[in-house]
């Protein structure tokens, strides 16, 4: 048997009876209900839903940055903090007044 | 007035569902062909159009509308299609002894005289579709894509999502894959 013509002949069989494009009757009418059944797609829902899948490892990433701080504050050696004279807050504190400091002395 | 694609498109991502149907109703011929070339059962059939429906209702905000919506469509199509077959690939190698009287009866001619074996025969087209059948879903997607619907291996590629070297090396296993079917139709008949 001549495997090689069979082949091209069931191949051209194939594409001389190609498939019927039929539809069921009302397919049009049974999409549309299927997708009215369906929750309609709610834009602030699903960025609701988006945010709050967003919390919790924002929670866990705000504590772990907690419990790392309150760690390593309490390693910092005594001895560091008092020989630098002022801690982080009072960094802070003076860089954000700053401006407001400057302004005073124009004054 | 009839409306266009795009505006329909529109309609229906501002809230208009209705104007999808005329969608459905203008493309559902196209993907009942194309689905009935991968499955047998009319209940099958359905199901996969129905999904390949509600899959382009969900994702319609992705389309650009850059090409036309029925590229887009035939895209999603081809790919449920292929979806479909890998999910129901049990039983695939099924022994060619339950040929039918007419199948055999082909067959037999084609060995007879191989010139006097029609192709338009019904025989002829159950062979194929028990044939297409025992392929491995990649093999089959692509044997009907290149060799029965006649498209290029670039089109292919479009539709797929494979890569053009990807699809001549999948339409290269896939013919070797038929003619080992083939081989084993005419060991189970002929020998």
């Amino acid at each position: 048997m001549n495997l090689e013509q069979l082949q091209t002949i069931l191949l051209a069989a194939a594409k001389a009876n190609p498939p019927g494009d039929r539809v069921p009757y009302a397919f049009g009418k049974r999409i549309l209900a299927r997708l009215k059944d369906q929750p309609a797609l709610d834009l602030s829902a699903l960025w609701a839903r988006a945010l709050w899948r967003a919390a919790a490892p924002c929670v866990a990433l705000t504590l772990l940055l907690g419990v790392w701080s309150f760690v390593g504050d309490s390693s910092n050696s005594a001895d560091a903090a008092m020989s630098s004279g002022e801690d982080f807050s009072q960094h802070f504190e003076q860089t954000l007044l700053a401006a407001v400091d400057e302004s005073e002395d124009v004054w | 007035m009839e409306r266009s694609d795009a505006e329909l498109i529109a309609a229906v991502l501002k809230g208009d569902a209705a104007s999808f149907e005329p969608l459905v109703e203008k493309y559902s011929p196209r993907l009942f062909a194309t689905a009935r070339r991968y499955a047998r059962r009319e209940s099958e059939i359905e199901d996969i159009v129905q999904e390949i429906w509600l899959k382009a209702y969900h994702k319609l905000a992705s389309f650009r509308g850059d090409a036309p919506f029925e590229h887009w469509l035939m895209r999603m199509a081809v790919r449920t299609c292929y979806d479909f077959l890998r999910g129901h690939q049990r039983n695939r190698e099924s022994p060619f002894s339950d040929l039918t009287e007419p199948e055999s009866d082909w067959l037999d001619r084609f060995v007879a005289q191989p010139e006097t074996a029609s192709e338009h025969a019904e025989a002829a087209k159950q062979l194929v579709a028990r044939l297409l059948e025992q392929l491995s879903p990649p093999a089959r997607l692509v044997i009907t894509l290149l060799e029965i619907e006649d498209r290029s291996v670039k089109e292919i590629a479009k539709l797929t999502g494979w890569s053009v070297p990807l699809v001549k090396v999948r339409a290269f296993r896939a013919r070797a894959e038929m003619r080992r079917i083939l081989a084993r139709l005419a060991k189970e008949k002929y020998l």
